[in-house]
């Protein structure tokens, strides 16, 4: 099992948002989460990923069967996994060769590689940003610096294919893009997919899913996994609303 | 009220002001010693006076310093004083040594196209009309500034260009003002710097310690940059934390006239530059930038005048700084729009980055507007690195302390990226990249070190496409 988060709870400022998450992840599988705004979805994928601020009061995330809960923010990245931002900041001055060299450097270095000669780094990058359709030009600009929605987004999965992470969490990658943007975004992900690897997409709307195909869909409600099902899952949520989950859950 | 402690120099500026004034003309001696009088009078700035509330210098004056008038000794090897140069740099370069001139074979020479480049006090000899026409003319009316006076009043060389009209100086020239050797040094620099008409320079003026020895160094520079000529100034400065600075640029701009110039504060115990540019003529631009990076008890402080005096100009000023441990920024921007100075741009930011609790930034940005068709802004920030951005790049894979290291230098860069010389450029960038790392502190000779094998720097940010 590649994930495997075991009755979490998580608490920022003494809020708990979180309330008992179970989830587990398969190499291979590709995982939705639905959800109402509000109910835990982005905190999820923020305590998988390290971020400061959540604090686990129970329960287990585990990676590659790792506890990794104590982990910094860039051990778990070196470890595999990779998120998404639902916004990805923009970081003037450093240019996205320069920003994935470095980040790619680095993880090579955790696991005992010498650094990618800058022949191959640059070969990897022309064929990793055709991937996601970004023009040559783009690469040599700022981190995001002026980008629009969707060249953020796109330029989250073309980080997401240089690094090749063992598990993506894919967060909200859908909001904010054109119908073109979406199917290109959603086109990378599916090239990216192999029997190796998960990913779990975060998303409020059923509409991604008409293009990444998910092996598993589960329903975020009130800091838990209120359900479980099949791709139909998604369907049957869009047609019949939240509110169809709310009177499930209350009543 | 306690009585501050008299700086001990003060009982030997009589005797500095004799032999230093010995090769000068009888009319600059008399300038000199009225210079010397006048500063007599108002002495040593202190921290209860407006414009130096936020910098003391009471300690650093306190030293028993000694003026250097000697001769340059040539049996001091040049090589090994002036190494931290910009390698690779194609410049004509000129080196002065605790405020002498260090020369070869002439003190001034002429080049083909008339341009005239060399020691000033060489200048005052064989070119005194040029001189006397500049010298001293570019000051703020009814400002008396204590340095300069004692700068006119001791100074001993610096370095004198003259542009004539259209000329186009191909080759950039740098000044290396290097302190070292000797404990204790006082130095007056004064340079004079002359484009005519149509005239184009670019200067680089570096302020270098090749040891961790005491200096106090007041450097006083006048720049005339006549119609439609082009002036593109840096300043780096980079001495040990015993080095004390006081910095006087006054850049003077007839009309169309464009001037640029980027400071790079890079270490240093207290800096001080003051900045007086006046706009003198129609359509006149200019650009003053700043990066400062302090840490531990370092202190440096930018007061910048811009004096809009003819319509239609445009100024712009940017500085920045990094300011960790209990290091102390001060910022003073204050822009004059005289009533004349219709249709005036004018933009002051002053942004900072502050890593401690115990650092410190006093930041005053001030306009002064007398003409109702102008356009005009200021702006100052404070602020922490920023948390969200951390974690973006953590998540990345990149380690925490590379991930601050790239964030510091991605704001640096906004300053460094206006470098329009390549090479100077890549070692600006080098140089800010090690500082931030915090590698000056363990070099033992020459704080810059130049000649040492480059440390693995894991952001890789040369470019490699």
């Amino acid at each position: 099992m590649l994930l495997n988060i075991k009755d979490l709870h998580v608490e920022i400022n003494g809020k708990e948002i979180l309330k008992g998450v179970n989830l587990e992840v398969n190499k291979g599988e590709v995982h939705a989460i639905m959800g109402p705004n509000g109910t835990g979805k982005s905190t999820l994928a923020a305590v998988v990923a390290g971020k400061d601020g959540y604090e686990v009061t129970q329960g287990e995330i585990l990676f590659n069967g790792k506890d990794i809960s104590e982990m910094a923010p860039e051990v778990r990245a070196q470890e595999g996994i990779f998120l998404g931002f639902q916004y990805p900041v923009e970081i003037p001055g450093v240019s996205i060769t320069n920003f994935m060299r470095t980040a790619m450097n680095e993880i090579r270095k955790y696991h005992g590689q010498e650094p990618l000669a800058a022949g191959e780094f640059l070969k990897k990058m022309n064929e990793k940003q055709k991937l996601v359709e970004i023009h040559s030009k783009l690469k040599n600009r700022s981190v995001n610096e002026g980008f629009s929605g969707g060249e953020k987004k796109k330029n989250e999965i073309f980080q997401m294919a240089m690094l090749e992470p063992q598990l993506a969490i894919l967060d909200e990658t859908d909001s904010g893009l054109d119908i073109d943007a979406l199917r290109i975004v959603a086109n990378g992900v599916n090239k990216l997919k192999t029997d190796d690897n998960a990913t779990v997409v975060i998303t409020h709307y059923q509409r991604l899913l008409d293009y990444i195909v998910p092996d598993v869909v589960h329903i975020l409600f009130d800091g838990k996994i209120v359900m479980s099902g099949g791709k139909e899952l998604a369907m049957e949520l869009e047609e019949k609303g939240y509110e169809w989950i709310k009177q499930k859950v209350n009543g | 009220m306690r009585q501050q402690k008299k700086p001990v120099i003060l009982d030997k500026l009589d005797a500095w002001l004799a032999d230093a004034n010995q090769s000068f003309s009888p009319e600059m001696q008399k300038v000199r010693q009225e210079a010397l009088e006048s500063f007599k009078e108002i002495g040593f700035p202190h921290h209860k006076m407006e414009k130096w509330r936020d910098t003391n210098l009471t300690e650093a004056l306190s030293f028993d310093y000694s003026l250097w008038t000697k001769e340059f000794n040539t049996s001091i090897k040049e090589e090994e004083i002036f190494k931290c140069d910009v390698h690779e740099l194609d410049a004509f370069t000129v080196n002065l040594y605790r405020g002498r001139y260090v020369y070869k074979d002439q003190p001034i020479f002429e080049m083909d196209n008339g341009t005239i480049v060399g020691s000033i006090a060489a200048a005052f000899e064989k070119y005194p009309e040029l001189v006397a026409k500049h010298f001293g003319k570019y000051h703020k009316e009814g400002d008396v500034k204590a340095f300069d006076l004692l700068n006119t009043a001791l100074f001993l060389d610096g370095l004198f260009v003259y542009v004539p009209k259209n000329v186009k100086v191909e080759q950039a020239i740098q000044l290396i003002n290097a302190v070292g050797r000797e404990e204790n040094a006082f130095v007056q620099n004064r340079n004079l710097i002359v484009l005519e008409d149509g005239a184009e320079l670019t200067l680089i003026h570096c302020d270098d310690s090749y040891d961790y020895k005491r200096s106090f160094t007041n450097t006083v520079s006048e720049y005339y940059v006549g119609e439609n000529a082009r002036l593109d100034h840096y300043k780096i400065q980079n001495l040990n934390d015993n080095s004390y600075i006081v910095n006087s640029d006054y850049f003077h701009q007839e009309r169309y006239a464009n001037v640029s110039t980027n400071k790079m504060m890079l270490n240093g115990g207290i800096i001080r530059n003051e900045v007086y540019n006046k706009l003198n003529g129609e359509g006149s631009e200019s650009k003053i930038l700043g990066l400062y990076l302090a840490d531990k008890s370092q202190h440096v402080d930018n007061q910048v005048f811009v004096d809009h005096a003819k319509p239609n100009c445009e100024s712009t000023e940017l500085f920045k700084g990094i300011v960790d441990d209990y290091a102390h920024a001060v910022f003073n921007g204050h822009i004059l729009v005289r009533p004349d100075a219709q249709q005036t741009n004018a933009y002051q930011d002053n942004n900072n980055i502050i890593l401690t609790d115990k650092a410190k930034i006093n930041s005053k940005p001030f306009l002064e507007i007398y003409a109702d068709d102008v356009k005009c802004s200021h702006g100052s920030t404070m602020g922490q690195l920023d948390e969200n951005s951390l974690f973006y790049i953590r998540q990345r894979g990149i380690g925490i302390d590379n991930a601050r290291l790239l964030l510091m230098y991605a704001y640096a860069a906004e300053v460094i990226n206006h470098i329009k010389i390549e090479t100077l450029l890549n070692r600006i960038d080098d140089m800010v990249k090690k500082r931030l790392r915090g590698e000056l502190s363990i070099c033992d000779q020459c704080v810059l070190q130049c000649s040492s094998p480059e440390y693995s720097f894991e952001i890789d940010m040369d470019k490699i496409d």
